[in-house]
């Protein structure tokens, strides 16, 4: 079953976006967002290690791309036409995982193995292991590249595809990063959308504390990008601002998603010891509450 | 003694030829340079196949990661630097997203070796198979001369994961084409001379040096056997273990650092299968410096002579 987006098919093949988003299909989509928080907490939980922070931050965004925008079919996993997500902040992976498993990639109960010994869910994304994660990521800088190298392969091969990463603001430190901005205007990737989840917060604290970022919007136009910017848990603007990502042509487009770090759970909002930070027993129940209470 | 009858070809060359052969044939290869491409070989490529090929400027960790993407939608990939920036440089970078998920690239690393020379130490990489070896799915392929690097670059085509392959700037005794020679195949080692006192085990442009210790140790009534080992990772183990056991003794001989070599990769095997006296010929613990490659070679300790000496060294600790 191919996952039911807001994209019709135009006759020309070039799918469109339903823009706005319908009012339905966003309270579904937030709905999805609410369960795929639910999962985060739940996994790190169990497993003992993660990354709440980032996870939490960048699931409106992998939401909005897995059930509002990409072209994918969770039951042919390698169908060679489907658009991409490289989810180079690899630590985000719970995130990554629950919107795979919501999507139907594999069974919802496959998230309480999560960083278990034997699991098909690595602590940061393994694309040999897991149906439907696209690249192996995890140490930061590199994602932005392998998702540009399949963009060169998408323009080479004339393939309908669109490439998205994501990725962290603290990533934006990464030397690749510049190398692999610097090579996708280059070779006018209009194929390759990158978001950036700028949460404001890496390990060791607010990014213009640990090393400044800004100004992260002029810095990425004067390599070459389109760049946008949306409320990164903006479901409906989310899916508008990539919609015109899309439609521009000859240069690649990055959206500076503005997001919380920790969104969703009141304690782990704005907090930088969340990061990479288990929730508490009693942190664990207060959690899911919170959640569950947006639930109904 | 130096043997004079040899044939001299550089194997950069080779390798662009078998790259453009590779080009004609299979849609499924793509190349990637640094802006080095007139200086490794890929320029040719370059030329015939404009669409084919990336330049990604001098920023090796982005055109590694970007290999692994390409690789990911079915290309076999050649990418190709300095041994120096190609591999230390992009440790990261090959481990993470090229070896990890098993990706489809070949990594041709040229001017690899002390003798880059005149370059000086920042340039002559003498660690690199220590690096390669070390990296779990990675297969690591020095060829001897310039028919053999055609031959391996064709076999890396066809071969199933990541591949280093490493070969040098200067021009190399052409050793391989001998009727003696077995067609190259990756993972497999070749017996170039047959012989029951010692084994020389040589890898890289050491292969031909091999040859010529074996016929100056021939002068003094010593056999010495012959091999190249072409594939480091996977070894070859049964050809070195049968080696030691039938000549009870080995020298290796390398272009590269004695740590965590070649000579060191054969060590391990012999200590746990076969324990023979054994000698490493290679570069002390140490960097390189400016000089003809001849030069260098002497200075470092990788002559026909370490080697003739290596095996009169083991031999007599043999004590037969």
């Amino acid at each position: 079953m191919a996952v039911e987006n807001t994209l019709a098919q135009s006759s020309q093949g070039v799918r469109t976006m339903d823009i706005p988003v319908p009012e339905e299909k966003l309270k579904e989509m937030e709905g999805i967002a609410r369960k795929v928080r639910k999962h985060i907490i739940q996994m790190i939980f169990n497993a003992g290690s993660g990354h709440p922070g980032g996870s939490l931050s960048a699931t409106d965004i992998m939401v909005s791309l897995y059930f509002g925008v990409m072209n994918h079919k969770p039951e042919e996993p390698n169908w060679p036409d489907r658009d991409r997500f490289v989810l180079s902040k690899g630590h985000a992976a719970p995130s990554l995982y629950g919107c795979l498993a919501e999507a139907g990639y594999f069974p919802i109960e496959e998230l309480a193995t999560f960083r278990k010994i034997g699991s098909r869910l690595q602590g940061h994304p393994d694309m040999r292991k897991t149906p439907g994660v696209e690249a192996s990521t995890g140490s930061e800088g590199q994602g932005l590249s392998m998702g540009l190298g399949m963009a060169l392969a998408g323009k080479l091969d004339r393939k309908p595809y669109t490439v998205y990463v994501m990725i962290g603001d603290g990533e934006n430190d990464c030397g690749q990063i510049w190398e692999a901005a610097m090579a996708a205007s280059f070779y006018k990737l209009d194929n390759l959308i990158a978001i950036i989840d700028r949460n404001m917060l890496q390990l060791d604290g607010p990014t213009h504390k640990v090393m400044s970022i800004e100004p992260l919007a002029d810095k990425w136009r004067a390599f070459g990008w389109n760049v946008l910017e949306a409320n990164g848990h903006n479901i409906g603007e989310l899916i508008e601002t990539i919609h015109k990502a899309k439609h521009t042509k000859g240069l690649p487009s990055i959206i500076i998603a503005h997001t919380i770090k920790g969104k969703g759970v009141s304690f782990m909002e704005g907090a930088v010891g969340f990061h990479g930070k288990v929730p508490s027993e009693e942190q664990f129940k207060k959690a899911m509450e919170e959640l569950g209470e947006a639930d109904a | 003694m130096k043997k004079t009858t040899w044939d001299y070809e550089p194997q950069r060359p080779a390798f662009s030829r078998a790259l453009v052969a590779l080009g004609n044939t299979r849609k499924d290869i793509v190349v990637a340079s640094a802006d080095l491409s007139s200086s490794v070989g890929t320029l040719a490529f370059a030329q015939e196949f404009p669409e084919r090929h990336y330049n990604f400027g001098i920023a090796e960790q982005n055109m590694v990661s970007s290999c692994a993407g390409l690789a990911t939608t079915g290309k076999v990939v050649f990418a190709s630097t300095f041994a120096i920036f190609g591999t230390g440089r992009v440790y990261d970078q090959i481990r993470q997203s090229v070896c990890y998920p098993r990706l489809n690239v070949k990594l041709v690393a040229t001017h690899a070796g002390i003798t880059v020379g005149a370059d000086g130490a920042t340039h002559q990489m003498i660690e690199d198979l220590a690096l390669m070896r070390a990296l779990p799915n990675m297969t690591v392929v020095v060829p001897a001369d310039a028919p053999e690097t055609e031959k391996a670059i064709l076999a890396a085509a066809d071969y199933e994961g990541p591949v280093y392959i490493r070969i040098g700037r200067a021009n190399v005794p052409v050793c391989t084409a001998g009727k003696d020679c077995h067609d190259f195949e990756i993972g497999k080692a070749t017996l170039m001379r047959d012989g029951d006192d010692v084994t020389l085990v040589g890898t890289g442009i050491m292969v031909a040096k091999c040859l010529e210790a074996a016929e100056e140790l021939a002068k003094h009534q010593v056999s010495a056997r012959v091999i190249n080992l072409s594939t480091i990772k996977p070894l070859d183990e049964k050809i070195l273990v049968k080696a030691a056991r039938e000549t009870g003794c080995m020298v290796t001989a390398e272009e590269h650092s004695v740590v965590m070599g070649m000579g060191a990769a054969v060590a391990l095997v012999l200590v746990e299968n076969a324990h023979v006296p054994m000698k490493r010929v290679g570069i002390p613990d140490s960097f390189g410096e400016s000089g003809e490659p001849d030069e260098l070679m002497e200075k470092y300790g990788l002559t026909v002579d370490n080697i003739v000496d290596g095996a009169h060294d083991v031999i007599k600790r043999r004590g037969r």
